[in-house]
Protein backbone atom coordinates (compact mmCIF):
# COMPACT_ATOMS: atom_id res chain seq x y z
CA UNK A 1 0.00 0.00 0.00
CA UNK A 2 1.32 3.40 -0.90
CA UNK A 3 1.62 5.24 2.22
CA UNK A 4 1.02 8.66 0.20
CA UNK A 5 -1.46 8.03 -2.50
CA UNK A 6 -3.00 10.01 -4.45
CA UNK A 7 -7.12 10.58 -4.64
CA UNK A 8 -8.18 8.30 -6.65
CA UNK A 9 -12.20 8.42 -7.70
CA UNK A 10 -14.09 5.47 -7.63
CA UNK A 11 -17.85 4.37 -7.45
CA UNK A 12 -17.84 4.16 -4.36
CA UNK A 13 -16.76 7.85 -3.39
CA UNK A 14 -19.67 8.72 -5.35
CA UNK A 15 -22.18 6.25 -3.20
CA UNK A 16 -20.54 8.16 -0.44
CA UNK A 17 -21.62 11.51 -1.88
CA UNK A 18 -24.90 10.28 -3.43
CA UNK A 19 -25.28 9.93 0.55
CA UNK A 20 -24.87 13.19 1.30
CA UNK A 21 -26.98 14.96 -0.89
CA UNK A 22 -30.18 12.71 -0.39
CA UNK A 23 -29.72 13.79 3.37
CA UNK A 24 -29.46 17.50 2.48
CA UNK A 25 -32.52 17.55 0.10
CA UNK A 26 -33.98 16.07 3.63
CA UNK A 27 -33.12 19.54 5.49
CA UNK A 28 -33.31 21.41 2.19
CA UNK A 29 -35.01 24.46 3.97
CA UNK A 30 -32.48 25.41 6.51
CA UNK A 31 -29.72 24.59 4.12
CA UNK A 32 -31.07 27.37 1.58
CA UNK A 33 -31.09 29.31 3.87
CA UNK A 34 -27.11 29.06 4.53
CA UNK A 35 -26.65 29.78 1.18
CA UNK A 36 -28.54 32.49 0.27
CA UNK A 37 -29.23 34.21 3.53
CA UNK A 38 -25.74 34.91 5.04
CA UNK A 39 -24.26 35.95 1.89
CA UNK A 40 -26.93 38.06 0.72
CA UNK A 41 -26.80 39.85 4.05
CA UNK A 42 -23.21 40.75 3.33
CA UNK A 43 -23.34 41.64 0.14
CA UNK A 44 -26.61 43.50 0.09
CA UNK A 45 -25.52 45.61 3.52
CA UNK A 46 -22.02 46.05 2.92
CA UNK A 47 -22.52 46.19 -0.58
CA UNK A 48 -24.88 49.16 -0.83
CA UNK A 49 -24.05 50.82 3.32
CA UNK A 50 -20.33 50.68 2.78
CA UNK A 51 -20.34 50.91 -0.90
CA UNK A 52 -22.18 54.46 -0.73
CA UNK A 53 -19.10 55.62 0.98
CA UNK A 54 -16.46 53.49 -0.79
CA UNK A 55 -17.92 54.42 -4.48
CA UNK A 56 -15.50 52.43 -6.46
CA UNK A 57 -12.88 50.19 -5.52
CA UNK A 58 -10.08 48.71 -7.78
CA UNK A 59 -11.95 49.85 -11.05
CA UNK A 60 -15.22 48.66 -10.08
CA UNK A 61 -18.24 49.59 -8.27
CA UNK A 62 -17.96 48.15 -4.38
CA UNK A 63 -20.90 45.89 -4.84
CA UNK A 64 -19.13 44.32 -7.80
CA UNK A 65 -16.11 44.31 -6.08
CA UNK A 66 -17.31 42.80 -2.88
CA UNK A 67 -19.82 40.15 -4.36
CA UNK A 68 -16.96 38.66 -6.76
CA UNK A 69 -15.26 37.92 -3.31
CA UNK A 70 -17.85 36.84 -1.82
CA UNK A 71 -18.36 33.96 -4.04
CA UNK A 72 -14.49 32.75 -3.56
CA UNK A 73 -14.64 33.26 0.76
CA UNK A 74 -18.51 31.69 1.13
CA UNK A 75 -17.16 28.66 -0.85
CA UNK A 76 -14.34 28.76 1.65
CA UNK A 77 -16.79 28.61 4.77
CA UNK A 78 -19.22 26.33 3.33
CA UNK A 79 -16.30 23.61 2.48
CA UNK A 80 -15.27 23.96 6.00
CA UNK A 81 -18.26 23.84 7.90
CA UNK A 82 -19.07 20.83 6.38
CA UNK A 83 -15.76 19.38 6.36
CA UNK A 84 -15.69 20.19 10.07
CA UNK A 85 -18.78 19.43 11.72
CA UNK A 86 -20.86 17.44 9.62
CA UNK A 87 -17.83 14.85 8.49
CA UNK A 88 -16.65 15.48 12.70
CA UNK A 89 -20.29 14.16 13.30
CA UNK A 90 -20.07 10.91 10.60
CA UNK A 91 -16.94 9.87 11.77
CA UNK A 92 -17.15 10.02 15.25
CA UNK A 93 -20.72 10.15 17.31
CA UNK A 94 -23.11 8.34 14.49
CA UNK A 95 -20.55 6.27 13.28
CA UNK A 96 -21.79 6.79 9.95
CA UNK A 97 -18.07 5.61 8.34
CA UNK A 98 -17.80 3.12 10.50
CA UNK A 99 -21.20 1.40 8.62
CA UNK A 100 -19.55 2.27 5.35
CA UNK A 101 -16.34 0.59 6.36
CA UNK A 102 -18.19 -2.64 6.51
CA UNK A 103 -19.04 -2.79 3.03
CA UNK A 104 -16.44 -2.95 -0.24
CA UNK A 105 -15.27 0.92 0.36
CA UNK A 106 -12.20 1.73 1.91
CA UNK A 107 -11.60 5.34 4.01
CA UNK A 108 -10.29 6.39 0.41
CA UNK A 109 -13.12 6.65 -0.96
CA UNK A 110 -15.03 7.97 1.91
CA UNK A 111 -13.03 10.84 2.02
CA UNK A 112 -13.05 11.04 -1.89
CA UNK A 113 -16.98 10.97 -1.49
CA UNK A 114 -16.56 14.08 1.16
CA UNK A 115 -14.26 15.86 -0.46
CA UNK A 116 -16.62 16.16 -4.03
CA UNK A 117 -19.82 16.97 -1.37
CA UNK A 118 -17.88 19.70 -0.21
CA UNK A 119 -16.90 20.96 -2.98
CA UNK A 120 -20.83 20.60 -4.61
CA UNK A 121 -22.08 22.44 -1.40
CA UNK A 122 -19.74 25.07 -2.32
CA UNK A 123 -21.03 24.84 -5.77
CA UNK A 124 -24.76 25.78 -4.58
CA UNK A 125 -23.41 28.38 -2.45
CA UNK A 126 -21.43 30.01 -5.06
CA UNK A 127 -24.72 29.29 -7.77
CA UNK A 128 -26.49 31.33 -5.48
CA UNK A 129 -24.45 34.38 -4.49
CA UNK A 130 -23.95 34.55 -8.63
CA UNK A 131 -27.32 34.86 -8.97
CA UNK A 132 -27.93 37.71 -6.67
CA UNK A 133 -25.38 39.10 -8.42
CA UNK A 134 -26.80 38.73 -11.21
CA UNK A 135 -30.35 40.43 -10.09
CA UNK A 136 -28.20 43.29 -8.68
CA UNK A 137 -26.85 43.81 -12.03
CA UNK A 138 -23.10 43.44 -10.99
CA UNK A 139 -21.22 40.49 -13.27
CA UNK A 140 -19.63 41.59 -16.26
CA UNK A 141 -20.36 39.17 -19.03
CA UNK A 142 -21.02 35.46 -20.12
CA UNK A 143 -17.70 34.08 -18.83
CA UNK A 144 -18.87 34.43 -15.29
CA UNK A 145 -20.34 30.89 -16.31
CA UNK A 146 -16.72 30.03 -15.77
CA UNK A 147 -16.97 30.81 -12.31
CA UNK A 148 -18.61 27.45 -11.32
CA UNK A 149 -15.94 24.91 -11.86
CA UNK A 150 -13.51 27.46 -10.23
CA UNK A 151 -15.81 27.23 -7.62
CA UNK A 152 -15.82 23.56 -7.10
CA UNK A 153 -12.29 23.65 -6.99
CA UNK A 154 -12.29 26.26 -4.57
CA UNK A 155 -14.57 23.61 -2.90
CA UNK A 156 -12.12 20.90 -3.09
CA UNK A 157 -9.56 23.16 -1.61
CA UNK A 158 -10.97 24.09 1.34
CA UNK A 159 -12.18 20.85 2.12
CA UNK A 160 -8.81 19.04 2.38
CA UNK A 161 -7.50 21.48 5.54
CA UNK A 162 -11.31 20.41 7.07
CA UNK A 163 -10.67 17.16 7.02
CA UNK A 164 -7.35 16.85 8.52
CA UNK A 165 -8.97 19.31 11.41
CA UNK A 166 -12.09 16.84 11.75
CA UNK A 167 -9.22 13.60 11.73
CA UNK A 168 -7.43 15.35 14.77
CA UNK A 169 -10.83 16.67 16.24
CA UNK A 170 -11.84 15.37 20.06
CA UNK A 171 -14.65 17.27 20.29
CA UNK A 172 -16.30 20.27 17.87
CA UNK A 173 -14.62 23.27 20.38
CA UNK A 174 -11.77 22.29 18.77
CA UNK A 175 -12.83 23.78 15.15
CA UNK A 176 -12.71 26.84 16.87
CA UNK A 177 -9.03 27.27 16.53
CA UNK A 178 -9.15 26.60 12.96
CA UNK A 179 -11.76 29.23 12.43
CA UNK A 180 -10.44 32.03 15.02
CA UNK A 181 -6.61 30.98 13.26
CA UNK A 182 -7.06 30.44 10.02
CA UNK A 183 -10.02 31.25 8.93
CA UNK A 184 -11.50 34.70 9.65
CA UNK A 185 -7.72 35.89 8.94
CA UNK A 186 -8.14 34.38 5.61
CA UNK A 187 -11.16 36.25 5.03
CA UNK A 188 -10.66 39.42 6.48
CA UNK A 189 -6.72 39.48 4.76
CA UNK A 190 -6.99 37.44 1.54
CA UNK A 191 -8.76 40.29 -0.46
CA UNK A 192 -12.68 39.84 -0.07
CA UNK A 193 -13.04 43.35 1.19
CA UNK A 194 -10.38 45.63 -0.08
CA UNK A 195 -7.40 45.15 -2.60
CA UNK A 196 -4.41 43.19 -1.13
CA UNK A 197 -1.88 45.66 -2.12
CA UNK A 198 -3.26 48.23 0.39
CA UNK A 199 -1.90 46.16 2.64
CA UNK A 200 1.56 46.45 4.69
CA UNK A 201 4.21 44.80 2.36
CA UNK A 202 5.32 41.88 4.25
CA UNK A 203 1.58 40.88 4.53
CA UNK A 204 1.04 41.13 1.32
CA UNK A 205 4.02 38.54 0.57
CA UNK A 206 2.28 36.41 3.25
CA UNK A 207 -1.30 36.40 2.35
CA UNK A 208 0.57 35.53 -1.31
CA UNK A 209 0.75 31.88 0.38
CA UNK A 210 -2.80 31.70 1.22
CA UNK A 211 -5.03 29.77 -0.60
CA UNK A 212 -8.23 32.39 -0.23
CA UNK A 213 -6.13 34.89 -2.18
CA UNK A 214 -5.64 32.84 -5.23
CA UNK A 215 -9.62 32.22 -5.20
CA UNK A 216 -10.57 35.33 -4.87
CA UNK A 217 -8.40 36.49 -8.16
CA UNK A 218 -9.95 34.51 -9.97
CA UNK A 219 -13.53 34.67 -9.25
CA UNK A 220 -13.03 38.35 -9.14
CA UNK A 221 -11.82 38.22 -12.91
CA UNK A 222 -14.48 35.83 -14.14
CA UNK A 223 -17.31 37.62 -12.14
CA UNK A 224 -16.68 40.95 -12.41
CA UNK A 225 -14.52 41.21 -15.37
CA UNK A 226 -10.65 42.17 -13.74
CA UNK A 227 -7.72 41.51 -15.23
CA UNK A 228 -6.11 38.28 -14.79
CA UNK A 229 -2.30 38.13 -15.96
CA UNK A 230 -1.60 34.48 -14.66
CA UNK A 231 -4.88 32.16 -14.23
CA UNK A 232 -3.05 28.52 -14.19
CA UNK A 233 -0.65 29.84 -11.51
CA UNK A 234 -4.03 30.86 -9.09
CA UNK A 235 -5.64 27.16 -9.85
CA UNK A 236 -2.83 25.25 -9.35
CA UNK A 237 -1.98 27.06 -6.15
CA UNK A 238 -6.16 25.79 -5.12
CA UNK A 239 -4.93 22.03 -6.80
CA UNK A 240 -1.69 21.48 -4.64
CA UNK A 241 -3.94 22.28 -1.62
CA UNK A 242 -6.61 20.27 -2.53
CA UNK A 243 -4.38 17.27 -3.23
CA UNK A 244 -1.65 17.77 -0.39
CA UNK A 245 -4.36 18.08 2.07
CA UNK A 246 -6.49 15.48 1.13
CA UNK A 247 -3.47 13.31 1.24
CA UNK A 248 -2.71 14.15 5.03
CA UNK A 249 -6.29 13.80 5.59
CA UNK A 250 -6.26 10.39 4.52
CA UNK A 251 -3.31 9.24 6.61
CA UNK A 252 -4.76 10.85 9.75
CA UNK A 253 -7.84 9.16 8.90
CA UNK A 254 -6.36 6.01 9.06
CA UNK A 255 -4.34 5.97 11.93
CA UNK A 256 -7.71 6.80 13.48
CA UNK A 257 -10.25 4.44 12.25
CA UNK A 258 -7.82 1.49 10.81
CA UNK A 259 -7.40 0.22 15.18
CA UNK B 1 -4.22 -28.25 22.51
CA UNK B 2 -6.70 -30.22 20.60
CA UNK B 3 -9.18 -28.77 18.08
CA UNK B 4 -12.32 -29.73 17.09
CA UNK B 5 -11.90 -29.09 13.86
CA UNK B 6 -9.76 -32.31 13.62
CA UNK B 7 -12.41 -34.57 15.57
CA UNK B 8 -15.41 -33.34 13.48
CA UNK B 9 -16.55 -33.90 10.11
CA UNK B 10 -16.25 -30.79 8.20
CA UNK B 11 -17.12 -30.14 4.65
CA UNK B 12 -15.71 -28.00 2.28
CA UNK B 13 -12.80 -25.93 2.71
CA UNK B 14 -12.42 -23.31 5.83
CA UNK B 15 -14.43 -19.76 5.06
CA UNK B 16 -11.79 -18.38 7.16
CA UNK B 17 -8.20 -19.78 8.49
CA UNK B 18 -5.78 -18.24 11.16
CA UNK B 19 -2.69 -19.65 11.94
CA UNK B 20 -0.49 -17.50 14.34
CA UNK B 21 -3.06 -14.68 14.00
CA UNK B 22 -1.34 -11.77 16.22
CA UNK B 23 -2.25 -8.07 16.81
CA UNK B 24 0.05 -5.83 18.66
CA UNK B 25 -1.02 -2.43 19.78
CA UNK B 26 1.22 -0.32 21.12
CA UNK B 27 0.87 -0.96 24.53
CA UNK B 28 -0.29 -4.25 24.15
CA UNK B 29 -1.08 -7.58 22.83
CA UNK B 30 -4.54 -7.49 21.74
CA UNK B 31 -4.12 -10.68 19.69
CA UNK B 32 -1.53 -13.15 20.71
CA UNK B 33 -1.33 -15.94 18.39
CA UNK B 34 -4.29 -17.80 17.79
CA UNK B 35 -5.26 -20.77 15.29
CA UNK B 36 -8.58 -21.23 14.13
CA UNK B 37 -10.55 -22.54 11.00
CA UNK B 38 -14.39 -21.79 10.10
CA UNK B 39 -16.17 -24.49 7.77
CA UNK B 40 -18.86 -22.96 5.80
CA UNK B 41 -22.37 -23.26 6.93
CA UNK B 42 -21.65 -23.54 10.44
CA UNK B 43 -22.40 -21.15 13.56
CA UNK B 44 -18.89 -20.71 15.48
CA UNK B 45 -18.35 -18.55 18.13
CA UNK B 46 -15.46 -16.27 20.04
CA UNK B 47 -16.39 -16.35 23.30
CA UNK B 48 -14.68 -14.68 26.41
CA UNK B 49 -14.44 -11.60 29.07
CA UNK B 50 -14.19 -7.98 27.80
CA UNK B 51 -10.73 -7.15 26.38
CA UNK B 52 -10.15 -10.87 25.37
CA UNK B 53 -9.21 -9.70 21.78
CA UNK B 54 -12.75 -11.11 20.32
CA UNK B 55 -13.45 -7.87 18.49
CA UNK B 56 -9.96 -6.94 16.96
CA UNK B 57 -10.18 -11.04 15.98
CA UNK B 58 -13.22 -9.77 13.86
CA UNK B 59 -12.03 -6.53 12.55
CA UNK B 60 -8.60 -8.41 11.25
CA UNK B 61 -10.75 -11.33 9.47
CA UNK B 62 -12.50 -8.28 7.58
CA UNK B 63 -9.56 -6.45 6.43
CA UNK B 64 -10.61 -3.51 8.97
CA UNK B 65 -7.30 -3.83 11.13
CA UNK B 66 -4.10 -5.50 9.68
CA UNK B 67 -2.49 -7.80 11.19
CA UNK B 68 1.08 -7.68 13.11
CA UNK B 69 1.70 -11.20 12.50
CA UNK B 70 0.29 -14.74 10.90
CA UNK B 71 -1.23 -16.15 8.63
CA UNK B 72 -4.70 -14.87 7.83
CA UNK B 73 -7.29 -15.67 5.04
CA UNK B 74 -11.00 -15.84 4.03
CA UNK B 75 -12.68 -17.29 1.18
CA UNK B 76 -9.29 -18.60 0.38
CA UNK B 77 -8.21 -14.96 -0.13
CA UNK B 78 -5.40 -13.74 1.88
CA UNK B 79 -6.95 -10.78 3.85
CA UNK B 80 -4.33 -8.12 2.91
CA UNK B 81 -4.61 -6.45 -0.11
CA UNK B 82 -8.53 -8.34 -0.45
CA UNK B 83 -10.41 -6.51 2.57
CA UNK B 84 -13.15 -4.79 -0.31
CA UNK B 85 -13.74 -8.20 -2.23
CA UNK B 86 -13.68 -10.28 1.27
CA UNK B 87 -16.23 -7.07 2.48
CA UNK B 88 -18.47 -7.66 -0.89
CA UNK B 89 -19.53 -11.25 0.16
CA UNK B 90 -19.76 -10.98 3.97
CA UNK B 91 -22.71 -9.27 6.22
CA UNK B 92 -21.32 -7.17 8.97
CA UNK B 93 -23.54 -6.58 12.22
CA UNK B 94 -21.20 -4.15 14.80
CA UNK B 95 -21.21 -4.24 18.21
CA UNK B 96 -23.26 -0.62 18.26
CA UNK B 97 -26.32 0.09 16.35
CA UNK B 98 -24.71 2.42 13.62
CA UNK B 99 -27.68 3.00 11.28
CA UNK B 100 -28.06 6.27 9.63
CA UNK B 101 -30.46 8.27 11.71
CA UNK B 102 -31.16 11.00 8.72
CA UNK B 103 -33.19 8.03 7.02
CA UNK B 104 -35.98 5.77 6.96
CA UNK B 105 -35.84 2.13 7.91
CA UNK B 106 -36.53 1.44 4.03
CA UNK B 107 -33.83 4.35 3.12
CA UNK B 108 -31.07 2.73 5.30
CA UNK B 109 -31.61 -0.51 3.05
CA UNK B 110 -31.15 1.44 -0.16
CA UNK B 111 -28.21 3.65 0.75
CA UNK B 112 -26.27 0.30 2.29
CA UNK B 113 -26.91 -1.77 -1.20
CA UNK B 114 -25.13 1.35 -3.07
CA UNK B 115 -22.40 0.82 -1.29
CA UNK B 116 -21.86 -2.36 -2.50
CA UNK B 117 -22.99 -0.87 -6.19
CA UNK B 118 -26.30 -2.46 -6.05
CA UNK B 119 -28.68 -0.11 -8.04
CA UNK B 120 -32.51 0.12 -6.40
CA UNK B 121 -33.87 -2.33 -9.31
CA UNK B 122 -31.44 -4.70 -8.32
CA UNK B 123 -32.56 -4.64 -4.97
CA UNK B 124 -35.81 -3.29 -4.49
CA UNK B 125 -37.40 -7.58 -4.13
CA UNK B 126 -34.67 -8.40 -1.94
CA UNK B 127 -35.34 -5.33 0.61
CA UNK B 128 -39.43 -6.80 0.23
CA UNK B 129 -38.03 -9.73 1.55
CA UNK B 130 -35.55 -8.33 4.29
CA UNK B 131 -37.96 -6.78 5.59
CA UNK B 132 -40.80 -9.21 5.89
CA UNK B 133 -37.91 -11.37 7.53
CA UNK B 134 -37.19 -9.05 10.15
CA UNK B 135 -40.81 -8.14 10.48
CA UNK B 136 -40.52 -4.30 9.72
CA UNK B 137 -42.20 -4.20 6.44
CA UNK B 138 -45.19 -2.00 8.11
CA UNK B 139 -42.14 0.52 9.63
CA UNK B 140 -40.78 0.88 6.48
CA UNK B 141 -40.91 4.56 6.65
CA UNK B 142 -40.47 4.95 9.85
CA UNK B 143 -36.73 6.87 11.09
CA UNK B 144 -34.28 4.99 12.89
CA UNK B 145 -33.85 7.09 15.71
CA UNK B 146 -37.71 6.08 16.79
CA UNK B 147 -37.12 2.02 16.48
CA UNK B 148 -36.84 0.09 19.77
CA UNK B 149 -32.96 -1.14 20.27
CA UNK B 150 -34.46 -4.73 19.02
CA UNK B 151 -35.81 -3.25 16.05
CA UNK B 152 -33.09 -1.53 15.56
CA UNK B 153 -30.43 -4.86 15.77
CA UNK B 154 -33.33 -6.56 13.33
CA UNK B 155 -32.96 -3.47 10.86
CA UNK B 156 -29.34 -3.52 11.26
CA UNK B 157 -29.10 -7.75 10.56
CA UNK B 158 -30.75 -6.60 7.65
CA UNK B 159 -28.92 -4.13 6.41
CA UNK B 160 -25.97 -6.74 6.94
CA UNK B 161 -27.97 -9.11 4.65
CA UNK B 162 -28.37 -6.88 1.82
CA UNK B 163 -25.39 -8.31 -0.42
CA UNK B 164 -27.04 -12.04 -0.37
CA UNK B 165 -23.54 -12.63 1.77
CA UNK B 166 -22.32 -15.94 2.39
CA UNK B 167 -20.90 -15.19 6.04
CA UNK B 168 -22.76 -13.02 8.38
CA UNK B 169 -20.31 -11.63 11.19
CA UNK B 170 -21.92 -10.58 14.71
CA UNK B 171 -20.45 -8.69 16.96
CA UNK B 172 -22.06 -8.97 20.29
CA UNK B 173 -25.58 -9.48 18.31
CA UNK B 174 -27.72 -9.49 21.58
CA UNK B 175 -25.72 -6.93 24.04
CA UNK B 176 -28.43 -4.73 25.75
CA UNK B 177 -31.85 -6.08 24.57
CA UNK B 178 -34.71 -7.25 26.87
CA UNK B 179 -35.20 -11.23 27.04
CA UNK B 180 -38.08 -11.19 23.72
CA UNK B 181 -35.49 -9.00 22.00
CA UNK B 182 -32.60 -11.37 22.15
CA UNK B 183 -35.23 -14.34 21.52
CA UNK B 184 -36.38 -12.54 18.06
CA UNK B 185 -32.74 -12.58 17.28
CA UNK B 186 -31.82 -15.64 17.94
CA UNK B 187 -34.65 -17.10 16.39
CA UNK B 188 -33.47 -14.96 12.88
CA UNK B 189 -29.88 -16.45 13.21
CA UNK B 190 -31.11 -19.82 13.40
CA UNK B 191 -33.14 -19.54 10.14
CA UNK B 192 -30.31 -18.01 8.38
CA UNK B 193 -28.11 -20.82 9.34
CA UNK B 194 -30.37 -23.13 8.40
CA UNK B 195 -30.70 -21.69 4.60
CA UNK B 196 -26.63 -22.40 4.72
CA UNK B 197 -25.08 -19.29 5.61
CA UNK B 198 -21.96 -19.90 7.46
CA UNK B 199 -21.96 -17.03 11.00
CA UNK B 200 -19.34 -16.21 12.83
CA UNK B 201 -20.74 -14.37 16.87
CA UNK B 202 -18.66 -12.71 19.31
CA UNK B 203 -20.34 -12.84 22.66
CA UNK B 204 -20.09 -12.69 26.39
CA UNK B 205 -24.09 -14.63 26.87
CA UNK B 206 -22.73 -18.31 27.78
CA UNK B 207 -26.58 -18.95 26.79
CA UNK B 208 -26.13 -17.44 23.36
CA UNK B 209 -23.17 -19.50 22.64
CA UNK B 210 -24.80 -22.66 23.72
CA UNK B 211 -28.15 -22.12 21.90
CA UNK B 212 -26.41 -20.70 18.67
CA UNK B 213 -22.88 -22.24 18.40
CA UNK B 214 -21.26 -25.61 16.05
CA UNK B 215 -18.25 -24.84 17.55
CA UNK B 216 -16.86 -22.27 19.66
CA UNK B 217 -13.19 -20.85 21.15
CA UNK B 218 -12.97 -19.51 24.49
CA UNK B 219 -10.75 -16.48 24.30
CA UNK B 220 -9.35 -14.42 27.31
CA UNK B 221 -6.37 -12.19 27.09
CA UNK B 222 -5.82 -12.47 23.46
CA UNK B 223 -4.96 -16.33 23.61
CA UNK B 224 -7.71 -19.10 22.78
CA UNK B 225 -7.99 -21.26 26.13
CA UNK B 226 -10.43 -23.78 24.89
CA UNK B 227 -11.98 -24.82 21.53
CA UNK B 228 -14.45 -27.12 20.21
CA UNK B 229 -18.98 -27.61 20.39
CA UNK B 230 -20.37 -26.38 23.69
CA UNK B 231 -21.00 -30.23 24.48
CA UNK B 232 -17.21 -31.06 24.34
CA UNK B 233 -16.18 -28.14 26.24
CA UNK B 234 -18.70 -29.20 29.47
CA UNK B 235 -17.30 -32.51 28.95
CA UNK B 236 -13.52 -32.12 28.83
CA UNK B 237 -13.69 -29.23 31.32
CA UNK B 238 -16.06 -29.68 33.87
CA UNK B 239 -18.07 -31.95 36.18
CA UNK B 240 -21.49 -32.88 34.75
CA UNK B 241 -23.75 -31.44 37.54
CA UNK B 242 -23.46 -28.03 39.93
CA UNK B 243 -25.25 -27.72 43.23
CA UNK B 244 -25.04 -24.03 43.68
CA UNK B 245 -25.47 -22.13 47.39
CA UNK B 246 -26.30 -18.64 47.38
CA UNK B 247 -26.28 -15.70 50.07
CA UNK B 248 -24.66 -16.25 53.76
CA UNK B 249 -25.43 -19.90 54.01
CA UNK B 250 -21.84 -21.02 52.77
CA UNK B 251 -20.26 -21.62 55.58
CA UNK B 252 -22.72 -24.25 56.55
CA UNK B 253 -22.71 -25.52 52.80
CA UNK B 254 -18.88 -25.72 52.87
CA UNK B 255 -19.01 -28.53 55.43
CA UNK B 256 -21.66 -30.59 54.44
CA UNK B 257 -20.19 -30.32 50.39
CA UNK B 258 -16.86 -31.22 51.74
CA UNK B 259 -17.81 -34.53 52.91
CA UNK B 260 -19.42 -35.24 49.84
CA UNK B 261 -15.83 -34.84 47.87
CA UNK B 262 -16.57 -32.67 45.16
CA UNK B 263 -14.47 -29.73 43.52
CA UNK B 264 -15.56 -26.38 45.20
CA UNK B 265 -15.68 -22.61 43.44
CA UNK B 266 -16.96 -19.86 44.87
CA UNK B 267 -17.82 -16.27 43.40
CA UNK B 268 -18.90 -13.44 45.53
CA UNK B 269 -21.55 -14.56 47.68
CA UNK B 270 -22.25 -17.84 45.23
CA UNK B 271 -20.65 -21.41 46.29
CA UNK B 272 -20.40 -23.96 43.47
CA UNK B 273 -20.00 -27.82 44.08
CA UNK B 274 -18.91 -29.39 40.73
CA UNK B 275 -19.47 -33.24 40.85
CA UNK B 276 -21.54 -36.47 39.97
CA UNK B 277 -24.22 -38.51 41.78
CA UNK B 278 -25.74 -35.89 44.25
CA UNK B 279 -28.05 -37.93 45.65
CA UNK B 280 -26.35 -38.04 49.46
CA UNK B 281 -25.49 -34.48 49.57
CA UNK B 282 -29.09 -33.13 48.02
CA UNK B 283 -30.89 -35.36 50.53
CA UNK B 284 -29.45 -33.70 53.45
CA UNK B 285 -29.92 -30.38 51.84
CA UNK B 286 -33.58 -31.10 51.62
CA UNK B 287 -33.44 -31.59 55.51
CA UNK B 288 -31.42 -28.46 56.19
CA UNK B 289 -34.37 -25.66 55.67
CA UNK B 290 -32.42 -22.97 56.51
CA UNK B 291 -29.88 -23.67 52.95
CA UNK B 292 -31.62 -22.34 49.65
CA UNK B 293 -29.63 -24.14 46.47
CA UNK B 294 -30.23 -24.88 42.83
CA UNK B 295 -29.25 -27.89 41.45
CA UNK B 296 -28.41 -28.00 37.47
CA UNK B 297 -26.13 -29.86 35.06
CA UNK B 298 -23.27 -27.66 34.40
CA UNK B 299 -22.70 -25.57 31.65
CA UNK B 300 -20.75 -23.38 29.06
CA UNK B 301 -21.36 -20.66 31.95
CA UNK B 302 -19.26 -22.88 34.03
CA UNK B 303 -16.22 -23.70 32.10
CA UNK B 304 -15.92 -20.16 31.07
CA UNK B 305 -16.02 -19.94 34.60
CA UNK B 306 -13.46 -22.09 35.46
CA UNK B 307 -11.02 -21.24 32.37
CA UNK B 308 -11.24 -17.42 32.81
CA UNK B 309 -11.26 -17.16 36.38
CA UNK B 310 -14.05 -15.69 39.07
CA UNK B 311 -12.87 -11.93 39.02
CA UNK B 312 -14.30 -8.97 37.74
CA UNK B 313 -13.23 -8.06 34.40
CA UNK B 314 -13.35 -4.11 33.34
Amino acid sequence: MQRWPLPRIRPGALAVWRRNILVWRKLLAPAILMNFGEPLIYLLGLGFGLGRFVGEMSGMSYLAFLSSGIIASSAMTTASFEGMYSVFTRMVPQKTYEAILATPLEIDDILAGEMLWCATKSLFSGMAILAVATVLGVVGSWQAVLVIPVVFLIGLCFAGPALIMSSLAYNYDFFNYYFVLIITPMYILCGVFYPIESLPAAVHGAVQLLPLTHAVILTRALVAGAELSHPLLHLAVLMLYAVVSYSIALVLVKKRLQV
Amino acid sequence: MTTSAQENVHSGKPVISARGLAKQFAHQAAVNGIDFDIYPGKCFGFVGPNGAGKTTTLRMTMGLTPPSGGVLSVFGLPVTGNGPAIRARVGIVPQADNLDPDFTIEENLYIYASYFGLARAQVAARIEGLLAFVSLTDRRMAKTGTLSGGMQRRLTIARALINDPELLVLDEPTTGLDPQARHAIWGRLSELKARGKTLLLTTHYMEEAERLCDELVIMDQGRILAQGSPRQLIEQHVEPEVIEVRGGEGAAFLQLAELSGCRMERMGSSMYCYSQGFAPLIETLKARHDLKYVHRPAGLEDVFLRLTGRELRD
